[in-house]
């Protein structure tokens, strides 16, 4: 007992030192990262972003320099808070409430102190830099605009937050991302990859050299250039008829799927989220929930789709073999059901047949049309499918899957719905005759409506919409360069065809045409309610108008929709029809009907709602006439090859 | 002169070894720990590096000059190296150079020379030549005290110069006496005091006190043959007076340092301001040397390439808290494989102590065993933060030239006495 002792006492504890150094070095120890070892330092080196272009080859989106102030919070020193403040232009409280937020995000990372100081201020600081330890300044990049239109289509940056580091460890607090548009879309392209040098630092936090004389150093990768479909004169267009009104336009290359346009209104100027008033500008928007100037109506308004939707129940009719272009239906004034009336009508020659069914925009005919389809089978339920089943297969009622962030799906009902509504074999055709016209539970986006237009205008295909057009270096997503077929056969097309084409000529638009071009297109009107104070009411119908052009070969496809201006040709058409001529022939010739769209606002009738006071609609109201800006026309002019 | 051939190789290889492998690996590390950087001029004396080359090369002087001399020379001469080793001691108080707030060194031209590393020899030589006196019988508690106040003496006098990491130390001996015959009481109430002074601190003497007096009466209420009830009483009283001893010894005897870091170690403070200043302080040292430790991994960083060494996170680095610059270059593999060396060596050194014929080389034998123990016990421990911080040299390991030859000299008065007991019948 006396010899073992110290012999067992000195196994013990070796045994004790080897579990531990286990339980130290291999156990609880994670594999060594540079990154998190904070003896070494991480110097970043933003690379150039990508530039922006139009289709045009037009230099839409480029960068300025910016200085960020940036601090280890752990690291600062005691220092005069007074002279710090002033130099930044914030005061006191606001100086504690950044050091604290930062500590508690972390005492040994870097933070942003104040973002994006202009240039002026960064000279005036630089040169005291030295005195304030724990401080300094990191160089970054900032976008700059080229241009004040296209905002939802651009997008901005932000700077990232702890949820997106947490997902991608690549962002450091304080890196800028796309939050929108199409900043968004392709940040991995845009932004490049940042190069990081590794600096060995002693306790002092004292740089002593490079780790490992910087064999781990990495040199930044520049961003790719982009260049986006839009046509940045067409998109000015657009966005300065839609000046005074709410709503979308989208135009879109049918052959190729490319977006041309993509207006929301009302817009702002993409340079308002730049820089150090990005977020007292952006806060300010977020709060606009009246007019909503963040919120894409052309990607994410959902309307009834209206009478444009008429045409798509003609081509499934023919395709079901349940009418032929020559059946003739009457119409007295709407539609009637065991003599009640479904729907109402305007006035118009009657009987009519297909050609003149889609022309005339008649209630009447699409519900007779509709009913075949659904009737054709004893079921409601399974007519229901097959004709929802031909609706979606031109992009309705689901995501289009176009390369922007933000989307809505729409709505196209079948079978199950009733049934669940209904319950099943309780219902019938005529419980749902509103979505032979395009509305009762159908809705659409702009966007989903202008890709409608441009798979008849096509005959048949569409390529899903698209906003990029090329990437230096690399190839687009092939997704997009794939044709997608609609159910219906190629020759169901021509009647249907004619029949928008006869729009112009000989119904619901004939005033509308253009000279030298073979617009073929489609009205509509939707009503649509909002609730005030609890109450749904009926506010002044929306104006929608979907075209393509030429007829043969189409170049354009384009849906417009106008928040509650009433009729579909009263405000949508003729846009549409301004958008078609300026795209085709790059000028005006059908001024008149530019000035009418420049002189009449419809701010009056968004105020309504608001006002407090009972207020008429539709027929009952009074256009609300305005000079026309003289800026807004020379902007015009200037866009003229 | 047929003797003297043979002689070096009776010397104990296997411990020279391992000496050899320990100084070696120990310089590689304080180059690493105080290299800063630029290119390496091995002999630079002006860095820590090489001066510790230096000494390790003096040390090989130091080793022929103390194999060389008789080894019965050690024995017969004790008395007098221990006491020329206690006057140097007592002579730092009137020509002692202040270091770190230590009073252990001497000053002479540029070097510094600390006797309180080489009073270890001496101490163990002369409690060696105590208990192997014919007339010295350790079961008597004359002797006992005779022998406590040899070791004593010196522990008190390094206390006294603010040094109480060598001072605990000295507790090193009670190994030596307690093999050479001490009786058993003194175990007990060695270990029942470490156990009675951790619960006095982390739950109070009431607490303390209550669970003595169940564990003392329910051991009294199980045993069959009943000795008095004063016997337990006894005792329960002891263990009172201990624990609340302890108490008062804690709040009003040890200095608010020395306070600060037993109640780290067990997780006593709760006041959030004091625990932020010992951050800032001795518990930063030991959390960069954890650190440092464990991101080492398995295989380590490699040598000259740990960041945290590079960078001198750990303060101290090349003396007392060189093991983290072991753990974080060489990984878990090479500091468990100086672990191992170190048990080696003392497990060899207890070994040789037993084959010993002379009562006066087992027990030094015995002492040097011990005196590294306690050395490899507290230092190792500190640094992985498994007992309280207390600052004292990794044997052979850390930087400094007393320290150094102190071990040396230690270990290789063994290896002479070792060499020698065929020869002393």
């Amino acid at each position: 007992m006396r010899k073992i002792l110290l012999f067992a006492s000195i196994t013990i504890v070796g045994l004790i030192f080897i579990f531990r150094l286990f339980y130290l070095q291999v156990y609880t120890a994670q594999n060594h990262n540079l990154f998190e070892d904070n003896a070494i330092k991480k110097v970043y080196d933003y690379p150039k972003r990508g530039f922006v272009y139009d289709r045009n080859g037009e230099l839409l989106v480029a960068n300025q320099p910016s200085y960020d102030v940036m601090f280890i919070p752990r690291e600062v020193k005691p220092l005069d808070t007074l002279e710090f403040c002033s130099l930044l232009k914030i005061d006191k409280n606001r100086f504690k409430d950044i050091y604290q937020k930062a500590y508690h995000y972390s005492p040994w990372l870097p933070s942003v102190f104040i973002a994006h100081l202009s240039k002026e201020d960064y000279a005036v600081l630089q040169e005291k830099m030295r005195k304030f330890e724990g401080f300094y300044i990191q160089k970054r990049s900032l976008r700059l605009y080229q241009t004040t239109i296209g905002a939802n289509v651009l997008g901005d940056l932000g700077e990232v937050n702890n949820a997106i580091i947490k997902e991608h460890p690549y962002y450091k607090m304080g890196d800028l991302i796309g939050k929108q548009g199409v900043e968004a879309s392709y940040e991995d392209i845009l932004r490049g990859k940042k190069g990081v040098k590794f600096i060995q630092k002693d306790r002092f936090n004292r740089d002593i050299g490079p780790y490992k004389d910087g064999v781990y150093d990495t040199l930044p990768e520049p961003g790719k250039d982009i260049t986006i479909s839009i046509d940045s004169k067409l998109q000015e267009f657009g966005e300065l008829l839609m000046k005074h009104k709410r709503g979308g336009i989208i135009a879109i290359e049918p052959s190729s799927g490319e977006i041309l346009a993509m207006v929301s209104a009302p817009s702002y100027n993409p340079n308002l989220l730049v820089g150090r008033n990005r977020s007292k500008n952006y806060t300010k928007m977020h709060y606009d929930t009246i007019s909503k100037p963040l919120y894409d109506r052309s990607l994410l308004a959902q309307y009834p789709p209206g009478s444009p939707f008429k045409v798509l129940n003609a081509l499934v009719g023919l395709q079901e073999g349940v009418v032929t272009t020559d059946d003739k239906f009457s119409c007295r004034m709407g539609y009637y059901y065991n003599g009640r009336r479904l729907t109402g009508c305007h006035s118009h020659p009657s009987p009519l047949s297909m050609n003149d069914g889609i022309a005339q925009s008649c209630n009447s005919y699409f519900c007779n049309v509709y009913r075949r389809i659904i009737e054709k089978y004893d079921d409601p339920a399974k007519g229901m499918n097959v004709w929802s089943n031909h609706i979606k297969s031109f992009g309705l009622g689901n995501y289009l899957g176009y390369d922007l962030k933000i989307g809505s799906k729409g709505y196209i009902p079948d079978g199950a719905f009733y049934d669940k509504w209904y319950g099943k074999g309780r219902w019938s055709s005529t419980y749902n005759i509103s979505n032979a016209i395009g509305q009762g539970e159908v809705l659409a986006t702009p966007i989903q409506l202008a890709n409608m237009v441009a798979a008849i205008g096509n005959r048949g295909y569409f390529y899903t919409p698209h906003i990029i057009k090329n990437i230096e270096g690399d190839t687009i997503d092939e997704n997009y360069t794939t044709p997608k077929y609609t159910t219906i056969d190629k020759e169901n097309f021509e009647p249907v065809v004619q029949g928008m084409f006869d729009v112009y000529n000989k119904g619901t638009a004939t005033y509308l045409r253009v000279p030298g071009i073979d617009i073929c297109g489609k009205t509509g009107t939707a009503e649509n309610y909002t609730k005030i104070d609890g109450v749904k009411t009926q506010l002044t119908d929306h104006s929608i108008f979907v075209a393509f052009a030429p007829k043969d070969n189409p170049k354009i496809a384009i849906a417009v929709f106008v928040e509650n201006g009433y009729w579909g040709s009263r405000f949508a058409g003729k846009i549409a029809s301004l958008m078609i001529e300026k795209y085709i022939k790059g000028h005006i010739t059908r001024t008149d009907l530019e000035d009418w769209i420049l002189s009449h606002s419809l701010e009056d009738e968004y105020a309504k709602p608001y006002s407090g006071k009972p207020f008429k609609i539709n027929g009952e109201t009074t256009l609300q006439v305005i000079p026309i800006d003289k800026s807004i026309k020379s902007k015009i002019s200037n866009l003229s090859d | 002169m047929n003797r003297d051939t043979h002689r070096y190789f009776k010397f104990d290889w296997i411990t020279i070894i391992i000496f050899l492998l320990l100084v070696g690996f120990g310089w590689l590390n304080i180059l690493s720990a105080s290299h800063s950087g630029e290119t390496l001029d091995y002999f630079n004396l002006s860095e820590p590096f090489g001066k510790q080359l230096m000494f390790i090369f003096l040390t090989f002087g130091l080793i022929i000059l103390i194999l060389s001399i008789d080894a019965k020379f050690y024995e017969r001469f004790s008395s007098v190296i221990y006491l020329i080793s206690m006057l140097s001691l007592v002579g730092l108080f009137v020509f002692g150079k202040n270091v770190n707030g230590a009073t252990s060194w001497y000053a002479i031209g540029g070097m510094t020379i600390q006797p309180s590393e080489f009073a270890k020899t001496a101490t163990a030589l002369a409690v060696a030549k105590y208990i192997s006196d014919l007339n010295t019988d350790i079961t008597k508690f004359k002797d006992q005290i005779q022998s406590f106040i040899i070791f004593c003496i010196p522990a008190l006098l390094v206390l006294l110069q603010n040094d109480a990491g060598s001072t605990i130390v000295y507790a090193a001996f009670f190994f030596v006496l307690y093999r050479e015959g001490l009786p058993k009481i003194y175990l007990t109430i060695g270990i029942a005091t470490v156990i009675l002074a951790v619960c006095a601190l982390k739950l109070g003497v009431v607490y303390t006190s209550i669970i003595a007096a169940v564990l003392i009466f329910g051991n009294y209420f199980f045993t069959k043959k009943k000795p008095t009830i004063f016997k337990p009483l006894l005792i329960l009283i002891a263990c009172i007076v201990l624990s609340s001893g302890i108490g008062f010894f804690y709040q009003h005897v040890l200095q608010p340092h020395q306070q600060d870091r037993i109640s780290l170690w067990l997780r006593l403070e709760q006041d959030p301001a004091k625990l932020e200043r010992m951050k800032k302080t001795f518990a930063y040292n030991l959390n960069e040397s954890e650190k440092a430790i464990s991101s080492g991994g398995l295989t380590g960083k490699g040598f000259l390439e740990g960041t945290r060494t590079t960078g001198k996170f750990v303060p101290e680095q090349h003396t007392d808290y060189i093991f983290s610059t072991v753990g974080e270059e060489w990984g878990f593999l090479g500091s468990a494989a100086v672990v191992i060396l170190f048990v080696l060596l003392l497990i060899r050194i207890l070994h040789l102590a037993e084959l010993q014929k002379s009562q006066f080389s087992r027990a030094y034998g015995y002492a040097v065993a011990a005196i590294i123990f306690m050395h490899f016990m507290i230092n190792i421990g500190m640094v992985m933060g498994l007992i309280p911080t207390i600052g004292i040299p990794l044997p052979l390991f850390s930087y400094g030239g007393s320290g150094l030859w102190g071990f040396t000299i230690l270990i290789f008065i063994f290896i002479k006495l070792d060499s020698n007991r065929i020869n002393e019948w």
